[in-house]
Parts: C-alpha cells; structure tokens; sequence
C-alpha cells in the first residue's frame, strides 16, 4: 500500500463526483484526503465513505485561497510531511495549475490528464495527439504526480473510518503573482470539463438566443451546454463554452451534439466521453460515422421533444 | 523590451497520426506546423514590440525540421531565433524546460516569456510551469486577456464554468497564452521573404548539458485511440426517434 494524497475539491461544502472519482483511482492505496484551506470537518464522512482513511485539512498562516503558489507550496509541504509516494488530483482548471506548481516546486514528474492509473507500476495512461493516441507512460520520479480527467473513472465507495488531521504548512507566500479579482460567470453554471453530462450546439444554431433551448434541456439532463468552434467564432457562444482542441476537453458519460459536423478538432476534445449521440439533419454528416446513436432531424424540432420527454 | 516565445513544432491536428513500432510514429509525410497556442504568444509578443520597441525572439526545443515552424513564427513579425536540437518529438517536460532556460541563460534574459498553455501532441501541460520555477518568474497558465503597463502584466485566466481570475505580476513574467488573446495574423507575401533572411541561432542539446537519458518520464507505448464503427441511427417519425433514444440512454447505456 503506497501512501497517496488526494487533493479534494469542495464546492458548496460539498465534495465534487470528480474528486471522489480520483479517490477511486487510488483504491488500495492508504489514502490521505487533503481539503486546502476550507473546512475539512464537513466532509470527513463523504471522503471515509470513498476510501480516504485520513482526512487532511491543510492550513498555512496566511489566507490559502490568495494565490495559488501559496496553495502549491502547501502541498509541496503535505507530501515531505507525509512522505506521499502518490499524489493525484483533478485534472480541472484549478488542478492542472496547482499540480504544475507543485511538480516545478518539487521538480518531480508529472503527467496530466489521466485517464488511468497504476499506482504500484508507476504507469499511467494518457490522451496524446489531441486525442488520437493514447499514450501509457511509464513515471521514474520519487514522488508520482498526476491529474485524472474528470469523469474517466467512476466512483466507487470503499468506506473506511476516517480520521480527521490538522497540519499547518510552514510556507509563507513568494508574492509573485497576486489574484487582484474574480470574476464570477452570470449564473452559477457547471463546469464544461467537470459536467457528467454535455449538450453541445454546433454552427447550426444560428443565434446566441437559441442556446436557451439546449438550456431548457440541459437543466432536465442535469448537463452543462457546451458549443463547437464555428457557433464561437459567430459569435453565439462565449469561448469559455467551447469543445475541442483549442476549447476545452471533456469526457462526459453522455455528450449530445446538436448540429455539429463532426470535424477532427472537435473530436479531440469530447472523443473520450462514454456515449455520444449526434442530432443532424444531414444524413452524410460525418460526425454520424463516429458517434453511438444518431438523429436526422432538426434541431429545433428534436430537442425541445427530447427535453419534453425526459 | 525582449520577449521570448517558446514555439513548438507540432503535427497538424488535421494530420492521420501512422503509429510505428510500440512509442513512435511516421512523422516524414505529415505536415507540422506551430503549436496552435503557441500562435497566440507569437501575435501577443509581436503586437507589443510593435508599440513598444523591443525584439522577439523565438525559442523552439526540436528536430532540425523545426526550422519551417520557425520561419513561419518569423514571418509573423519575429525578429530571430534559436533552435535547440534534439533527435525526438517527445522529450521530457522538465529537460524541456531546462533547454529553454539555458538558451535564454546564454542569450540573454528577456523581460517576458510566452509560452502556449499547452502543446497539442502531448498535452502535458506543465513545460512553462518549470521554466518559470527555474527563472524565480511569476507565471499564469491559460491567459485570454492581457495588460501590460509599466512593469506590470494584468492577466485574466479562465477557472471554470465562464468564472475568470484576473491576475497581477511584475515583469519578466511568463504567460501561457490561450485563444481568445488575439487573432494571429495572416503574413503577407514580403514578410514570408523576409522572414527566410532572419538569423536562427542552432544549439544542441548536450552543448547545453542536457542529458536526454535523464527524463524522469517514458512513452512505453502509443495506441490509437478506438474508434467508434458508426453510430446506430434511430428510426421512425422524429416522436419514435426521441423516445427511443431516452429508453436507451436510461435502460441500456444506463448515462441518466
Ligand atoms: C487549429 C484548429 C483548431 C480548431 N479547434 C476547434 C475546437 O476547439 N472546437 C471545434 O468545435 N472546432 C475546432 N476547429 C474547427 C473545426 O475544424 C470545425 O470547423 C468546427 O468544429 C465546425 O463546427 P460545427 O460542426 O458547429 O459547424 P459545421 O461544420 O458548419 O457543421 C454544422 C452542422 O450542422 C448541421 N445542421 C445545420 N442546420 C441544422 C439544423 N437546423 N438541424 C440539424 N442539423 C443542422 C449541418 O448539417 C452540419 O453538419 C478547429 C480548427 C482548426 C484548424
């Protein structure tokens, strides 16, 4: 059993699927539950049910939350205090940054967006080629750094009792960089890159205003909507909305595309989502050769009956 | 100002990857151009020299074949380059890193580093990170917006779900740069001639004291990923169609 750190994300005290997915990725392990900066005491149960047999709640003198070479640094301090063989996090926004933080503070390996872990082998598996290879690599550091793609390993429960820590990093903030502001998004909407379920409008929504019908359905889907490239660049969807190579990547357990083509750059950021269903009108449509289940229709007729009957 | 953008050469992503023995591929017949992020650092730099004066200077750790991703960042207004040489399109992140920094070293420092936020052939997200480490810079990965004024970079990055940090630092800085920065400007004919009679400086790795046996990290194995055969496509009038596809999704494949 390797000792492993798992660094948590908590949002709206409560623990995100994807953090306890990447628990999941460590079953076996003895695995340390690291929440940074927020109350750990709220989801010690959740995080015992999942496998984590010591629940960290990691704390420095100053505020963690005021820069994340300050969040990265306590880390770096968890993993000499506990001697962690492993660390794993999630391959989020927040993850992949604080763990590149880490790996040059330690200067240690790491390897990003996992889709698979062997922790006693030190081999990982990971998207290549903008999604068209999967590369497994084999890690040689002392310590093994990696961030999973959220949603790519399903969570399983493991409970444990768990015991909860206090451990307060020595580090004090560099002062290189400082967050002046954050900007909130208009609704409290879900992550692209975290959301079990996509639904994603292509060019042929052919106004911003339309999006509100995959809205309507998204909410019954429990999904986040998602936009292709060409619905971006015509100005329908913010760029914070897009899949694919120079949007985001996402690998939802279901991924509607509704009046997407299907082109290659696309796919490389949405190839690995469990299902795929395409809605297009045009019956040639490549994305119909690369996708589970298939609809010729029009959208706005198709969705508005699918949210309907959900 | 000096500002280096570190510019990888990269397959297209339009491009068949041709698997070749367990961890590499053909990359002799197809087309590579510049890390589509790395674009946005080169148009970002280029526009600031532009107002402000100074040079850009592009860094690329590659093969010698490097020299046509080089070119086409000089046509985009860069002024020189170095290219440090390596035999392999993978080399691990932090040799990656220490090459860059060494080149710089001899070089001499620049005020700001651009990077991509990430390189599309291994995705590994992490190179800008430890050369930033390794120069005691500040960093910002996955930049859409911009400011530079009087030694100070306002950077704004996306942290999920739209919600955006702006962030502030002192220059030199690195930034990783996304879309949404800019739109990389097209070169026109003159600057495409021009940019053939600029001066890139070739280095080679072990001149730099690197050891390519000593990366921490291996490809034992590349596979294309599966493909699906084709999707079944439902049937009937669009109502029997929808139907089907909530049975299936909630009985069969069981996603809701
Ligand atoms: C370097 C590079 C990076 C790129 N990065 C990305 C990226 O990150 N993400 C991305 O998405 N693209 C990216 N692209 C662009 C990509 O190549 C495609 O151009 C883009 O994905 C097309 O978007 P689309 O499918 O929405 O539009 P189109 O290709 O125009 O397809 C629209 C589809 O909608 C169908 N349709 C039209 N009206 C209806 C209707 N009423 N009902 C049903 N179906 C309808 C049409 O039949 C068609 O198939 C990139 C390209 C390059 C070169």
């Amino acid at each position: 059993m390797a000792k492993t750190g798992i660094l948590i994300e908590i949002e709206n005290n409560t623990v995100k699927d994807t953090s306890l997915g990447v628990m999941t990725a460590a079953a076996g392990q003895e695995i340390y539950a690291l929440v940074l900066g927020q109350d750990a005491a709220v989801v010690k149960d959740k995080l015992a049910e999942y496998g984590a047999s010591h629940i960290v709640s990691i704390t420095a003198s100053g505020d963690l939350s005021s820069s994340p070479d300050l969040q990265s640094q306590a880390l770096a301090a968890a993993v000499t205090e506990y001697n962690f063989e492993t660390l794993l996090g999630t391959a989020s926004a927040t993850g992949r940054d604080l763990f590149a933080r880490l790996a040059a503070i330690l200067d240690q390996p790491l390897v990003s967006d996992c889709v698979q872990v062997n922790i006693a082998e030190k081999k990982v598996r990971k998207s290549h080629f903008s999604g068209k290879t999967f590369a497994t690599l084999k890690v040689n550091g002392s310590v093994l750094l990696c961030t999973i793609r959220p949603n790519s390993i399903e969570p399983v429960a493991a409970p444990t009792a768990g015991e909860l820590i206090e451990f307060v990093a020595d580090v004090a903030d560099p002062g290189l960089i400082k967050i002046v502001e954050t900007k909130k998004a208009g609704a409290d909407k879900l992550d692209l890159t975290e959301a079990p379920v996509i639904i994603t409008g292509g060019r042929a929504i052919k106004a911003a205003e339309n999006y509100k019908m995959l809205e309507d359905c998204a909410q019954k889907l429990g999904a986040a909507v998602g936009a292709s490239r060409a619905a971006v660049d015509a100005g329908y969807a913010p760029h914070s909305m897009q899949v694919g190579q120079t949007g985001k990547t996402v690998s939802p357990k279901l991924y509607i595309a509704c009046g997407v083509s299907g082109a290659v750059q696309h796919f490389a950021g949405m190839k690995t989502s469990k299902v795929i269903v395409a809605i297009n009108e045009d019956k040639d449509a490549p994305i119909f050769s690369k996708c589970d289940y298939g609809i010729v229709g029009d959208i706005f007729d198709v969705v508005p009956l699918l949210t309907e009957k959900l | 100002m000096k500002i280096c953008v570190c510019v990888k050469h990269v397959p297209d992503t339009a491009a068949t990857i041709k698997l070749a023995g367990d961890n590499g591929f053909e990359d002799s017949e197809i087309k590579f151009v510049p890390n589509p992020y790395d674009e946005y650092g080169i148009e970002e730099a280029v526009s600031l020299v532009e107002k402000q004066g100074g040079e850009v200077v592009i860094v690329t750790v590659g093969k010698a074949t490097a020299v046509t991703t080089i070119r086409g960042a000089m046509s985009m207004g860069a002024h020189r380059a170095i290219l440090i040489k390596t035999d392999s399109q993978f080399l691990d992140a932090s040799l990656t890193a220490r090459a860059l920094k060494a080149a710089m070293d001899q070089d001499g420092l620049p005020d700001m580093i651009f990077t991509g936020k990430g390189s599309v052939d291994t995705e590994s997200f992490q190179t800008q990170y430890r050369l930033a480490k390794s120069f005691n810079m500040p960093i910002v990965n996955e930049v859409s917006t911009l400011t530079i004024d009087s030694g100070k970079a306002i950077a704004e990055r996306e942290i999920g779900g739209g919600e955006k940090q702006v962030i502030e630092m002192s220059l030199p800085c690195v930034i990783g740069v996304t879309k949404g920065l800019n739109e990389p400007r097209y070169p026109k004919f003159q600057d495409i001639m021009k940019a053939k009679k600029k001066e890139i400086r070739e280095m080679d790795l072990s001149e730099l004291g690197i050891d390519v046996s000593q990366g921490k990290t291996m490809i034992e194995k590349l596979e294309p990923v599966p493909e699906r055969s084709g999707a079944t496509m439902l049937e009937g009038s669009v109502d029997d169609q929808v139907t089907e596809l909530v049975r299936i999704l909630k009985e069969d494949e069981k996603v809701l």
